[in-house]
């Protein structure tokens, strides 16, 4: 196959832009330094597709798109931004932060939490649904890492880093529905799991206050990623 | 040209939304150039007045009397607005929330009390179920949320709303600020 | 096997069926079971030997005859079919053989109900005993296997599907054949036959009373499909709920594969197949075939975004075909009778027959198999029978928590999959719930979403807090505590779940609830404004409570 073939150009937001046939809307959007919203998507990462505020339009399509899985096709139109997108994303926000209880003024990731950053990137100033309250727990059984299910959005990046790139498979999810948890082994405490490496991985692509290192206060907890493009891109370079 | 009678109410909080409004300092004479303060903490004046333009609440709606309080001020005033997170969100006060009434009571009046521990009857307004923020009660006009919003944040919205306009206020806070 | 061998067998059973002079046959499908049919069937069996009719009666276990209200059913070789036969009964039932219709029992069979019916999916069940595969064969059972492998290539019964115009019987309808074409182009290492018997819709029961009475069609199916899309595995993912479907499952695919039907070189032709079960452990998402194929896998069944769709990477990767049991039922008799002959049944573009699951308040509560494009006062009325005791009908509601509510205007509209769409419901698995005066529709909406919430696998946002929500705020109404601004927001989050929801649960989790709204909607205003409830429904327990 001739080398142009892999090359497709389409158009974002009435932007002209090129991408590599298997690049992802949002792969091509970031590179473009266009913005779409994601909280379950983490480069390294597979992607799951789960917060759905990546949602774009793409002309000749009913349903929305989500960015972070979607293919780009040569003389694609995506609409990124649109007030209908707009209002789908400040619900579904919404509904995060009246899913458990986030009360950013005492969270150890305060000023450094993506959820926190993103209701305010989307102009989100309160939250018009009624919240729950729910009875959540925290785990501090580990010795160096908390986890508080009163900051989880249930994201999965932790459950992913676990599984794909420490290859422990310590995190997974259980329940359904609006009891669904993230859980260390089959729900034991974090401390006394067997399959933990300890490594903090699931701590530091955690992007809320749900993942923290034990001595945090308010504010403290600054989460490093840098490690996970290093990773990928060794394996990636093993690979080839 | 009359000025604009503003209030400022005080429900379940920690009065620091107040105190940020207090530390506008100098900016204080700016604003009462524009309003007279009709009711606040911060002044002497017992009951809260007809036909108040602007109030700013600070504070989740938690018990009774504030679920009074907030209805009245609501009916008597033009623009309510809620000042801090924990009018905006439940915040600090929505943390009990995931524990049954009883359980607060006892921790707060018999557990941690040596000397003749006792649930207060009349003396203190009877708790709600659940602490709540302000809008899930009354229609609120204006949200600023942080903890507390600084002074710069509450200087801007309230000249914006001096001035007859709305103010984009996710550009200078957020929740947790 | 070859169809010489397949002819001489059927042959055989033939001649020894021909050999008894009578023959009394009860439904031991889960309906009747669970009344104490099996309890007759022996009874019969006692008093057959009792009277030293053994070498001239047979007495066989069948599948579902329909009317699963009246049962446990019995018919004889007579020709009569008795309803609510009781184990004291089995004298007079086999004393009929010999002296006539025992009127005290007699089910009539001249009714709509049995004689409005076209049975192609349910043709076998209620007449051949499930655990037989013999029994199957006699009836004409593999002949179109044998059909396919001897005379078609893959892309004539591929053909023969499109050209019968069928379409998925799971829910969405898409059409087979398509599905059929695409995964026979894709390209893998194997390819994968599955099953979808995870029937999980409240009210629905045909994918059950198919694989109780009849589970060969559906191994035929399954092989058929399996020839025409070059696949060498296949799995039957069924509800551990089902444990008699699962029982004659593993019971017909022990003989398909002694008779030579399932396993390697098939009747000496180049399809090699082999069939498992998987059992699901109540996970209503898992009918949805991302999640089902994430469950086959040995993972937690939650759907994930498609494409890319199974046809390409489906099971372990690999390309993969998914049916639902009432799809691969029809598809025997298609390749038997050849894809015209099927496409003259229905309408324009819904063809064939559709089985529903008639419950609620109607009187003949059972299956019944029609041909699409008849009337919902048909079935409801002619077939059903109505509202019992004289109740006014009030709506049925089609497809499960997905569907919608169907007010009484629509009942003169032809069933079939785009006139459901039309009305706000969906054809869904066939599941048709009658609701009298007596439903609040409030109540109904709030009913498929507490459904849809305890059954939201958690993944994505919208479904999992968004089906949270409005449950809260369908309870509210139905105590009659909410607000207009409850309902507005209910609305919003119809509209949010809708299109934002990352798999089909959630996308059509808001249908019941949009569709009390829009035939129903003064009654949400009587709960919300008027604090009552019309159907005098909710409020009834606290009533109750606190006299």
């Amino acid at each position: 196959m001739a080398k142009a073939a892999n090359i497709k150009t389409l158009k974002i937001d009435g932007r002209d832009v090129s991408a590599r046939q298997n690049e992802t809307i949002l792969e091509v959007a970031r590179e473009n330094g266009i913005f779409i919203p994601t909280l379950c998507t983490l480069k390294g990462l597979s992607n799951v597709g789960a917060c759905r505020l990546c949602l774009v339009e793409v002309k000749g399509t009913a349903r929305l798109q989500p960015a972070c899985v979607t293919r780009v096709e040569e003389a694609m139109e995506v609409t990124t931004n649109s007030e209908r997108l707009q209002g789908y994303r400040r619900a579904i926000l919404e509904l995060l932060f009246t899913e458990r209880n986030h009360v950013c003024a005492v969270c150890v990731s305060n000023g450094h939490c993506e959820l926190q950053s993103l209701a305010q990137k989307l102009e989100i100033t309160h939250v018009h649904f009624a919240y729950r309250y729910p009875e959540a727990e925290v785990d501090a059984s580990h010795e160096r890492f908390i986890v508080d299910h009163n900051r989880c959005i249930l994201c999965t990046r932790c459950v992913r880093v676990c599984e794909e790139i420490e290859g422990a498979h310590t995190w997974d999810v259980m329940g359904r529905g609006i009891d669904a948890k993230v859980i260390t082994d089959l729900n034991e405490p974090w401390g006394s799991s067997q399959t933990c490496t300890g490594c903090g991985k699931c701590v530091h692509v955690c992007p809320t206050g749900a993942l923290s290192e034990k001595g945090k206060s308010v504010a403290e907890m600054l989460k490093r990623r840098q490690f996970l493009p290093y990773l990928t891109q060794m394996r990636e370079e093993d690979r080839s | 040209m009359s000025k604009l009678r503003m209030a400022t109410v005080w429900l379940d909080g920690c009065s620091g939304c107040h105190m940020s409004f207090l530390d506008l300092d100098e900016r204080l004479l700016l604003i009462a150039e524009k309003v007279d303060l009709v009711y606040s903490p911060l002044v002497d004046v017992k009951e809260f007045p007809l036909d108040v333009d602007l109030t700013l609440v600070e504070g989740a709606v938690s018990s009774e009397d504030d679920l009074h309080k907030i209805r009245m001020v609501r009916e008597r005033t033009k623009t309510l607005v809620s000042l801090g997170d924990c009018a905006v969100t439940s915040n600090v006060p929505g943390m009990r929330n995931p524990f049954p009434l009883q359980a607060i009571y006892d921790r707060a009046y018999k557990e941690n009390v040596t000397l003749d521990p006792q649930i207060p009857g009349e003396m203190v307004p009877p708790l709600l179920a659940k602490s709540r923020p302000v809008h899930e009660f009354v229609t609120v006009d204006v949200f600023i949320p942080g903890c507390p919003p600084s002074a710069d944040t509450i200087f801007y919205a309230l000249s914006e709303l001096l001035e007859g306009r709305m103010p984009e206020l996710s550009a200078k806070t957020r929740f947790g600020a | 096997m070859s169809p010489e061998e397949l002819d001489q067998i059927a042959e055989t059973e033939r001649q020894a069926q021909l050999g008894f002079k009578h023959r009394v046959n009860v439904c031991v499908a889960a309906g009747c079971v669970s009344c104490q049919s099996e309890g007759v069937k022996q009874a019969i069996e006692k008093d057959v030997a009792r009277r030293g009719m053994g070498a001239d009666c047979e007495v066989k276990g069948v599948g579902c005859m329909g009317l699963c209200a009246q049962g446990p059913l019995v018919s004889t070789s007579a020709g009569v079919l008795y309803q609510k036969v009781a184990i004291e009964d089995a004298p007079a039932v086999v004393e009929s053989l010999l002296a006539g219709p025992d009127p005290r029992l007699l089910c009539k069979t001249d009714v709509p109900f049995f004689q409005a019916q076209k049975k192609i999916v349910l043709e076998n069940c209620g007449v051949i005993d499930p655990e037989r595969i013999e029994d199957y064969i006699a009836a004409g059972g593999y002949t179109a296997l044998m059909r396919a492998l001897g005379e078609l290539t893959a892309a004539q019964v591929i053909e023969e599907v499109t050209k019968s115009g069928l379409r998925g019987r799971g829910g969405a309808g898409y059409p087979t054949g398509l599905k059929w074409s695409t995964v026979s182009k894709a390209v893998g290492e194997r390819k994968y036959v599955i099953c979808n018997a995870d029937e999980g819709d409240p009210g629905a029961f045909m994918d059950r009373s198919v694989l109780e009475s009849d589970p060969h069609r559906v191994l035929e199916g399954m092989l058929i499909a399996a020839y025409a899309v070059g696949a060498s595995e296949g799995y039957i993912y069924v509800r551990a709920e089902y444990p008699l479907a699962i029982k004659r499952l593993r019971i017909a695919i022990r003989h398909a594969e002694r008779f030579g039907l399932l396993g390697n070189y098939i009747s000496a032709s180049r399809l090699s197949f082999h069939v498992d079960l998987r059992l699901g452990a109540g996970a209503f998402v898992c009918g949805e075939e991302t999640a089902l194929i994430s469950s086959i896998e040995g993972k937690r069944g939650s759907p994930r975004p498609r494409p890319p769709y199974p046809a390409q990477e489906g099971l372990f990767g690999e390309p993969t075909l998914i049916n639902n049991v009432e799809t691969f039922a029809n598809i025997a008799p298609i390749i038997r009778n050849g894809g015209e002959w099927y496409a003259q049944i229905g309408t324009e573009k819904s063809k064939g027959t559709k089985v529903f699951a008639l419950a609620g308040s109607v009187t003949n509560t059972g299956l019944v198999e029609v041909p699409m494009g008849v009337t919902l006062r048909q079935i409801v009325y002619e077939m059903g029978g109505g509202p019992p005791e004289g109740r006014q009908f009030k709506a049925v509601q089609t497809g499960g928590p997905s569907g919608g509510c169907i007010p009484a205007d629509f009942l003169d509209m032809p069933v079939d999959y785009e006139n459901l769409a039309k009305v706000g419901s969906i054809m869904g698995s066939g599941g048709m719930i009658v609701m009298d005066e007596t439903s609040c529709m409030v109540d109904v909406a709030k009913f498929f979403m507490d459904f849809c919430a305890s059954e939201s696998c958690g993944k994505c946002v919208p479904c999992r807090v968004g089906t949270y929500h409005m449950h809260r705020i369908l309870d509210a109404i139905t105590e009659r505590t909410a607000t207009a601004q409850d309902l507005a927001q209910l609305q919003e989050l119809c509209d949010l779940l809708k299109n934002t929801s990352l798999c089909g649960l959630g996308q059509s989790a808001p249908n019941p609830v949009l569709s009390t709204l829009r035939y129903f909607e003064s009654e949400y205003q009587a709960h919300i404004e008027q604090h009552v409830c019309p159907a005098g429904v909710c409020g009834k327990l606290e009533e109750a409570l606190h006299g």
